[in-house]
């Protein structure tokens, strides 16, 4: 497999920055997935699609707006009607997923070089990110597993809840250095640790 | 403004695009009637109060919608995904 470079390479600073009175209250930190992959479903082939992905990543995905699943290696969440974000840290899900999809379900998309995912974790997590979308990330309304699709002016994100207080957000490659130069900027009135 | 996608909820009004009023009927493709097409491209209703128009939330699941809003109020009385609404 071709190697997945970091955009945030020249940028991403490991260790404690920003507000250091009682320490860092957000983790940032790149996940790097070995693979990103997009599922669309012809119409009328939602159930069959879930159920597939299901038996491939064992991740059981419900027909609500937004439903998801995560396990400690994988995730898998609705972001838009017919469509699905299948996530996981093994590379070449994708092939996996096409050979099984073939021409009948509906469509797979390879994102693995395309989006980079960021996690933000920490008692100050909904906190930053409340600081970029008109979104509740109360946990009420915003449950562990579910996912949003949104955008913070143009750099279109999609954001799975994976725990209380951690979120995974999908930025667009070519967009995420700018998108983490702000992330780390918002984060320094809290203090952050980048991962 | 917020408008409830019916894929993800109520969201601000800059996520989404506006795509057009609903209210016309693209004339058959095949048609040479110039006066169809003038009222197509040209003739809107302009109306004061309920409006159908067509919205894509852009900024989220992107899906197509049909939507009926005020134009007095800026109330969004329905929301509905353009492909499930018969024209």
């Amino acid at each position: 497999m071709v190697e997945i470079v970091s955009p945030l390479e020249p940028d991403y600073h490991r260790g404690a920055h920003g507000n250091r009175d009682g320490g860092s209250a957000v983790t940032l930190s790149e996940t790097q997935p070995g693979s990103i992959v997009q599922l669309a479903a012809w119409p009328g082939q939602d159930g069959a699609m879930r159920a597939l992905v299901k038996t491939v990543t064992g991740l059981d995905l419900d027909a609500a707006p937004g439903a998801g699943a995560v396990d400690e290696s994988s995730a898998a969440f609705g972001f838009a009607p017919g469509r699905w974000l299948v996530v996981d840290q093994i590379e070449g899900l994708a092939e996996t997923l096409r050979e099984k999809i073939g021409n009948d379900l509906g469509t797979v998309c390879d994102l693995s070089h395309g989006r980079t995912a960021i996690a933000v974790e920490g008692e100050k997590a909904e906190r930053l990110l409340s600081k970029f979308y008109a979104l509740d990330f109360s946990l009420a309304a915003f449950p562990v597993a579910t996912a949003k699709s949104t955008a913070h002016h143009d750099v279109f994100t999609l954001i799975q809840r994976t725990g209380a207080d951690r979120f995974d957000l999908y930025v667009y490659r070519s967009f995420a250095r700018s998108f983490w130069h702000l992330l780390c900027a918002s984060a320094e009135e809290f203090g952050y640790t980048v991962e | 403004m917020l408008i409830p996608c019916p894929y993800c909820g109520p969201r601000d009004l800059s996520e989404f695009t506006y795509q057009g009023d609903a209210n016309r009927t693209r004339p058959n493709p095949m048609s040479n009637d110039q006066s169809a097409w003038n009222a197509y491209v040209y003739e809107r209703v302009n109306t004061a109060g309920d409006h159908r128009e067509f919205w894509q939330h852009s900024g989220g699941c992107r899906a197509h919608l049909a939507v009926v809003r005020s134009t007095l109020t800026h109330e969004i009385k329905s929301v509905a995904f353009a492909r499930e609404v018969a024209k």
